[in-house]
């Protein structure tokens, strides 16, 4: 294992920021991995301290494959991680909104354009990402339409479902979406939980990774031959929505068959503990994602579910 | 008119409201021209507190003059404006990169797509905005590329130093201006001075434009300042002059200053060496559109941005 220094600079008062890579293997740019870009992404972070293991582990056994090279950079964003924000410390802006980026632009443009320039030529890129509402998900693999995504690739990571979406607003301004445009094959792994640990879901995050380096012929491998995926279009899952605000009751957890006009959770009133609304299942189905935070707004999406899909 | 635009229930008693001031002739005849004024996206920008202010001020003071219609929206981000917060308090979601929005989205999504619906028909809109906390802005209306023949007719009337043609994200898909152009409402950014205050001096100028827009488009038949010169301008125009040493800013340089190339700008000092870590100095020579207010510096912050062009004479 390589520790190099893709971006430094000095800070006002915190001293010099580096932000290091780690390549494992040398040879042809095989695999790229990217963990944290924002300053509540424990668990991203958190996989790829797991996955830093196997791979020194693989290395060290001599199996990844000759001739082969996978890159890691575990976080972009520690500072904020030290400092308990989410987004840039100095001035909120976001990594994974300053995509391509600018050398000679402000601090995170900078730290996007370093990286672009450094993971550019690799053949797979995978981003450990965090899901665009706060709450759980069943982990999946992301990809956008761009129109030059793959999801037979994606299929190879053994995870139990692909997702695919449309293009949103910010979505250009993405490492995913600008790795794609540079024909690096990228995917964003999705794990259960973003802000804290989930044990569970970070082994499973791992595992895919490595099936998928295995599968690719970057290293050698003995693994689980994990699930065959289903395919989802993003826009295909159906909300549940809390028609009041108040504290959220979860009844059903994610990855639990629901049938339409199932109660999922619960609306309960603060100041008299009476149950405000009922959230239901407005479809049979499986549910992909739920709201985790004690209280939630009206309208919030409190379950998303996969349509009419069993286990 | 007061009309509420979406009323969603917060979680511990409190309702989150959009509201609009409806303003119309007493005796519409149907066929009215319909502006929008929009203001508080984000919760930090204020200069369209007054803005919004005024203009309903000077419509009440002569009321008979309203010869079309006039909808304000001074807070599309409520929740950001009450608890100082640039997004969407709780989601932390930036609302302008949410529209149109969704009915079936979260909060953010939700509400944007309100906004977005009742703007919609409207013959042109005004998206108020500040600076963020960082830079100090001279008034300046920003428009996309896509549409510059159809709105620098408009913006000309607007009373701002400069038209800045470019695809920032103020005018760039998902922002407010960019979707309501996509679907046929008119839509220019206005953005001036620094976030958490308000400048009247600025606002007064940008009030003034926005009342000789009305009357071009005969919604207005009061008085009317005309506006004053403009200049427009585009992304090779404009000199952006980032730091590269981190420290404390201590500027030598105001908006409006004209400088010559090499003049300095302002100072980088390290605070625990006492030491001047930079000399900020400009890039080419022109006038100050924009300068550095937060004083605390890393590498690559934005310092300044000089028009040159027209400027430089």
């Amino acid at each position: 294992m390589n520790k190099e220094v893709i971006f430094s600079m000095n800070t006002a008062l915190r001293g010099e920021y580096n932000i290091h890579g780690y390549s494992y293997g040398s040879g042809d740019r095989a695999a790229c991995i990217v963990g944290a870009m924002r300053g509540n992404e424990y668990q991203q972070l958190y996989i790829c301290s797991l996955l830093a293991q196997k791979l020194a582990d693989i290395e060290a056994q001599g199996d990844i494959v000759s001739g082969k090279e996978i890159f890691v950079v575990p976080t972009l964003n520690y500072s904020s991680m030290n400092s308990g924000k989410t987004k840039w410390i100095s001035d909120d802006s976001d990594i994974n909104r300053s995509f391509p980026g600018n050398p000679k632009g402000p601090a995170t443009s900078r730290i996007a354009a370093a990286l672009l320039e450094r993971v550019k030529d690799y053949s797979y890129g995978i981003q450990f990402a965090s899901f665009y509402l706060k709450g759980e998900s069943i982990p999946h693999i992301r990809m956008m339409e761009t129109g030059k995504e793959s999801t037979s690739l994606a299929n190879l990571f053994g995870m139990p479902y692909v997702l695919t979406g449309m293009n949103r607003a910010f979505d250009q301004v993405t490492l995913n979406y600008n790795w794609q445009k540079l024909g690096t094959e990228a995917f964003s792994v999705y794990s259960r939980t973003t802000d804290k640990i989930d044990e569970l879901s970070a082994n499973l995050a791992v595992s895919s990774v490595l099936r998928f380096l295995t599968r690719m012929g970057i290293i050698r491998y003995d693994c689980h031959g994990g699930y065959i995926s289903s395919i989802l279009k993003e826009q295909e899952l159906v909300s549940a929505k809390a028609t009041e605000a108040g504290f959220f009751r979860r009844i059903v957890d994610i990855n639990a068959e629901v049938k339409r006009g199932q109660v999922l959770g619960q609306i309960i009133n603060p100041m008299d503990g009476k149950v405000k609304a009922d959230i239901i299942a407005p479809t049979d189905g499986i549910t992909f994602y739920v709201q985790d935070a004690p209280m939630v707004f009206q309208n919030v999406v409190a379950y998303k579910i996969i349509r009419r899909i069993h286990k | 008119m007061i009309e509420t635009v979406v009323t969603i229930d917060l979680m511990v008693e409190e309702e989150l409201r959009i509201k609009k001031n409806h303003l119309a002739p007493d005796f519409p005849k149907g066929d009215e021209k319909r502006i929008c004024i929009v203001s508080g996206i984000y919760g930090d920008e204020l200069q369209g507190q007054y803005i919004c202010y005024e203009v309903i001020r000077r419509i009440k003071l002569d009321y008979g003059s309203l010869s079309g219609i006039v909808d304000i929206y001074p807070s599309v981000n409520p929740m950001g404006l009450d608890s100082r917060s640039r997004e969407i308090p709780g989601s932390d979601m930036d609302m302008n990169v949410l529209f149109p929005g969704s009915k079936s989205g979260a909060l953010g999504e939700y509400t944007a797509s309100c906004v977005f619906d009742d703007i919609k028909g409207a013959d042109c809109c005004i998206d108020l905005h500040s600076s963020n906390m960082y830079i100090q802005e001279i008034p300046q209306v920003r428009i996309n590329d896509e549409y510059v023949d159809e709105l620098l007719r408009y913006a000309k009337f607007l009373n701002t130093d400069m038209v800045w043609i470019h695809p920032s994200t103020s005018v760039l898909n998902g922002s407010l201006a960019y979707s309501l152009n996509q679907v046929g409402v008119r839509t220019m950014v206005i953005e001036s001075g620094v976030a958490n205050s308000i400048n009247q001096e600025y606002c007064n100028k940008i009030v003034d434009g926005l009342f000789a827009l009305m009357s071009d488009m005969g919604i207005w038949k009061g008085k009317s300042a005309p506006a004053g010169k403009c200049r427009i301008i585009k992304d090779s125009d404009i000199s952006y002059i980032n730091s590269e040493s981190s420290g404390i800013f201590i500027p030598e340089k105001k908006v409006y200053d004209m400088v010559k190339k090499g003049d300095e700008l302002g100072t980088i000092v390290d605070v625990i060496t006492g030491s001047i870590e930079e000399i900020i100095k400009a890039s080419e020579a022109g006038m100050i559109c924009s300068i550095r207010s937060y004083p605390v510096i890393e590498e690559g912050s934005l310092i300044a941005r000089i028009i040159g062009g027209d400027y430089n004479e």
